[in-house]
């Protein structure tokens, strides 16, 4: 059998290649499903965007959960339990009345 | 009236979506032409099309209109197809035993006698897309825009991202590579 000439074969190929028409055929209505899929991912995305602003604020009100109830555990007690702004109101409103029980 | 190019562009880019329909109807055909190139499955090229598409919208705002709409495009639809060569690398190292009877005739009648063997015919032009699929990516596209479609160097540098040298780099092993498939080829069915 002759020997190939790979280089006539691979300039026969291209050529070949070269005389295909190009086919640009579009399907139907293919417009219409390209119009759909960019309206599609905007509502998704629109919902996405909800949905990540949502899970942002409930992040944030945790850690802000997380931090008061850190605070309110490990803060130092540094006045007595019973001298609460209740008792505090009440010993103000109360003083007139304790300085003229005491005084004679 | 119809509107224009740019136009079209401005109001698609201020939210307008609509106004991006006539866009795609106007070059889906050229689109669609050059995904068949480099994919053979009609799901395949409609997948490429609807993803360049898809970019096109999503990119739109980067397109600055000191060239025309469709060389922007078409450079978006040649690194989508790249992208698609890549990711479908599949089935690149089978043997040449699937070539069918009006292939392997276009072959003897080559052998037989280089010079009047059609390159018009139709067999030739499946086993020329059979050794483009055997390609690698890079190769494939090279072979495809300098040989097949005849562009310049500097046209395949702009279309692909590319530098020049390094085009020049691609079609020379391209070329090797093709020459490497051929051999094979035919020693598959000779030898």
């Amino acid at each position: 059998m002759e020997r190939m000439n790979i280089a006539e074969l691979q300039r026969k190929l291209t050529a070949a290649g070269r005389h295909q028409p190009p086919d640009d055929r579009v399907p139907y209505a293919f417009e219409k499903r390209i119009m759909a899929r960019i309206a599609e991912r905007k509502a998704v995305s629109g919902r996405v965007l909800w949905a990540r602003g949502l899970w942002r604020a409930a992040v944030s009100c945790l850690v802000l959960a997380a931090v008061s109830g850190a605070v309110l555990l490990f803060a130092p007690a540094t006045r007595d339990n019973n001298n609460d702004l209740s008792q505090d109101f009440e010993n103000t409103l109360l003083a007139s009345v304790d300085q003229a029980d005491t005084t004679p | 009236m119809e509107r224009s190019e740019a136009e079209l562009i401005a109001a698609v880019l201020q939210g307008n979506h609509a106004s991006f329909e006539p866009l795609v109807v106007k070059y889906s055909p050229r689109v669609f032409a050059t995904a068949r190139r480099y994919a053979r499955r009609e799901s395949e090229v409609e997948d490429i099309v609807q993803e360049v598409w898809l970019k096109a919208f999503d990119k739109l705002a980067s397109f600055r209109g000191e060239a025309p709409f469709e060389h922007w495009l078409m450079r978006l639809t040649v690194r989508t197809c790249y992208d698609f060569l890549r990711a479908h690398q599949r089935n690149r190292e089978s043997s040449f035993s699937e070539i069918s009877e009006p292939e392997e005739d276009w072959l003897d009648r080559f052998v037989a006698d280089p010079g009047n063997s059609a390159e018009q015919a139709d067999a030739a032009r499946v086993l020329v897309n059979r050794v483009l699929e055997k390609l690698s990516p890079e190769a494939r596209m090279v072979i495809q825009l300098l040989e097949i479609e005849d562009r310049s160097v500097k046209e395949i540098a702009e279309l692909t991202g590319w530098s020049v040298p390094l085009v020049k780099v691609r079609a020379f092993r391209a070329r090797g590579e093709m020459r490497k498939i051929l051999a094979r080829m035919t020693k598959d069915k000779y030898l």
